[in-house]
């Protein structure tokens, strides 16, 4: 008997079952597809996070002021104090100092308000450097952005993101004049959106003029900056950057490691705490899927056993006509490999179905990897003839005169 | 002298139960040859259904030589059973055992499929052995859908299809009405006449007294051979 009888043969046994065959790959199906999507979940959060920190700028330091302590022993958070200074970033960029970076921008933020004739909106006034464009990651949209004339001179022009210019119903903003907190800036350029998602919007909705004009706004004449982004050479030498810039800074401020009054973070710390956490939660709901798939399996060994019993006569007959003792236990084998097989398909069409459907229910994207999809199928086929291996056995072992005296 | 498709030599078989031992056939020798048709009769209990086992190769002798068309079946294992099941009887059961969900001619079909017949001749043959046993016109009809003597036909034409070296029917008329009866007693009639081997295991008198000979069995003995 050939491998194409054995299957014909099978897929008859299957289908002479219908109702009970789809209750016994219900099983797989629901393993199957739960694996893939608990994977595909914690991928998909793992993307939209690698997302957002791409989002923020590549290979990206951001130094930030420590935090401030009254006198009555009251901390502040980080950001608080004042530590960082222009010159502080000035000294960073020094290349012979700290051979690990690239740009730097200092920043200052400030929350103002934005007037366009009877428009008004609410939003962040970066002030920083030319090398900010760079070291975000930006680009433009239209216009251009301010040149290093611009920030010597203390020009009153401004960078605005795309969310901000369609809020201020500005449709030609390249040239308009805007009134920020009472300072007239002129429109020179908007930025291209920085995708990510919605919780981004942070990005799209900002204002970036030169330091300069951003203290002639807000008034203030001092050199602190809120923080200082600072773009390195490549992934490989950030660490290297990393420690320049925090060696170089607790000597400009003349403290030890212990006392230092600014933190650098970089967002590939973040990204592997996020990922770190991401990967917990695969694992653990993976494994739960992963559960419920092996019980899937059980299952098809159950019915493959109860089926051998039931049509012990069929396999007497069969028997008897001439099927040696292998020819039966193949039959088994690729009925139960088949129910699993097919188990395992429909589990992935599901997933399929649920890739689509689940997102926007949730919140969450998800993102089907090969690896979890392949593998959950070729563990549904190894469970249908891991657990197909027994009832065939059972099967093959009947003798044909047992077999057919049954009632 | 013609040849013989079956030769039992001391054939003994004992059930071993753990805590009985059972003798089911206590020494049979017995010969029957190419063409003949016997039935073989014999009380419940008289071992007669033990020894259709070991003839039609379900089952082997505790002890003694069965030769089935010059080969020593004894002490085969249960794959070289299976094979020679296939090429040499053709079974025909009391229950019939047709399968439910297969058309009568797949359910002829079956033994070609195990013995490697390809498809299309397959189709072929099952298809001109339901003509044979006067069901050429039913052949897409499921096991369900016809008479008990109509089933029985079907099972008739699963034991020929293969060219076997002998017919072994098991109370082939037991479940059957006596139109069908005859029915089924007529076609083996035919069947000898066309010089098959057809061994009949019966209880019934009438029946056996269609075949050629009759071999009665009482106590696991052959008691008696007669000739009609």
């Amino acid at each position: 008997m050939n491998f194409r009888e054995t299957v014909r043969t099978a897929f008859e046994a299957v289908q002479a079952h219908r109702l009970r065959s789809a209750l016994t790959m219900l099983g797989i199906i629901i393993g199957v597809s739960s694996v893939i999507l608990t994977v595909g979940l914690g991928q998909g959060a793992q993307d939209k996070v690698r997302e957002q920190i791409d989002a923020l700028g590549s290979n990206l330091l951001v130094v930030a002021p420590g935090s401030t302590t009254s006198s009555d022993g009251v901390r502040g958070g980080f950001g608080s104090a004042s530590t960082l200074t222009l010159a502080d970033a000035a000294a960073m960029a020094d290349q012979t100092v700290v051979p690990d970076v690239e740009a730097v921008a200092p920043t200052t933020s400030t929350s103002v308000s934005l007037v366009n004739g009877d428009t008004n909106w609410t939003s962040s006034l970066v002030g920083t450097t030319t090398d900010w464009l760079e070291v975000r990651s930006r680009t433009m949209e239209s216009g251009r952005f301010f040149t290093e004339a611009e920030v010597e001179s203390g020009a009153r022009v401004v960078v605005l993101g795309p969310d901000t210019a369609d809020e201020l119903g500005l449709l030609q903003p390249v040239g308009q004049t805007v009134t920020v907190d009472g300072t007239a800036l002129t429109v020179i350029g908007v930025l291209d959106a920085a995708g990510g998602s919605s919780s981004e919007a942070s990005l799209d909705d900002t204002a970036v003029t030169p330091l300069s004009a951003a203290s002639a706004v807000s008034g203030t004449t001092g050199t602190a900056v809120s923080s200082i982004y600072v773009q390195g050479k490549d992934q490989a030498t950030l660490g290297a950057a990393y420690a320049e810039i925090q060696s170089l800074l607790l000597n400009l401020h003349g403290v030890t490691a212990d006392e230092a009054d600014f933190t650098i973070s970089s967002q590939e710390a973040l990204l592997d705490t996020a990922n770190e956490t991401n990967r917990t939660l695969t694992i653990l709901l993976g494994g739960v899927a992963g559960i419920s798939l092996l019980v899937g399996g059980i299952g098809v060994m159950n019915i493959m056993l109860v089926s051998v019993t039931e049509r012990i006569r069929e396999i007497g007959l069969r028997k008897a006509l001439g099927a040696t003792p292998k020819v039966i236990r193949r039959q088994f084998l690729v009925e139960a490999s088949m129910l699993g097989l097919a188990g395992g398909v429909v589990g992935v069409l599901l997933a399929v179905v649920g890739r689509v459907v689940l997102p926007p229910l949730i919140d969450q994207p998800v993102s089907l990897s090969l690896l979890a999809t392949s593998g959950a199928l070729l563990t549904s086929l190894a469970l249908g003839i891991g657990f197909g291996v027994y009832p065939a056995d059972r099967a093959a072992r009947l003798t044909p005169i047992d077999a057919l005296r049954s009632e | 002298m013609t040849e013989a498709i079956i030769e039992l030599t001391g054939v003994r078989k004992v059930y071993d139960t753990g805590a009985v031992q059972v003798e089911a056939l206590r020494g049979i020798d017995a010969r029957i040859d190419q063409g003949e048709y016997v039935a073989i009769v014999g009380p419940s209990g008289s071992g007669k259904s033990t020894l259709m086992n070991i003839l039609g190769c379900l089952d082997v002798p505790t002890e003694g030589e069965y030769h089935l068309a010059c080969e020593d079946v004894s002490t085969m294992t249960e794959a070289e059973l299976a094979e020679v099941r296939n090429r040499r009887i053709g079974f025909v059961f009391q229950q019939f055992n047709l399968l439910a969900s297969l058309s009568a001619w797949r359910n002829v079909e079956l033994p070609m499929i195990y013995a490697g017949v390809d498809a299309d001749e397959r189709k072929e043959r099952a298809v001109a052995a339901l003509g044979r046993v006067g069901l050429g016109d039913r052949a897409d009809h499921r096991p369900g859908e016809l008479s008990g003597g109509q089933q029985q036909r079907v099972a008739v034409a699963r034991a020929l299809v293969t060219e076997p070296s002998m017919i072994l029917a098991d109370e082939p008329t037991g479940n059957l009405d006596s139109t069908s009866t005859n029915d089924i007693l007529g076609l083996f009639d035919e069947l000898s006449t066309a010089g098959r081997t057809i061994v009949l295991i019966t209880h019934e008198h009438e029946v056996a007294a269609r075949a050629h000979r009759t071999i009665t069995v009482r106590d696991g003995e052959v008691a008696e051979v007669v000739a009609s």
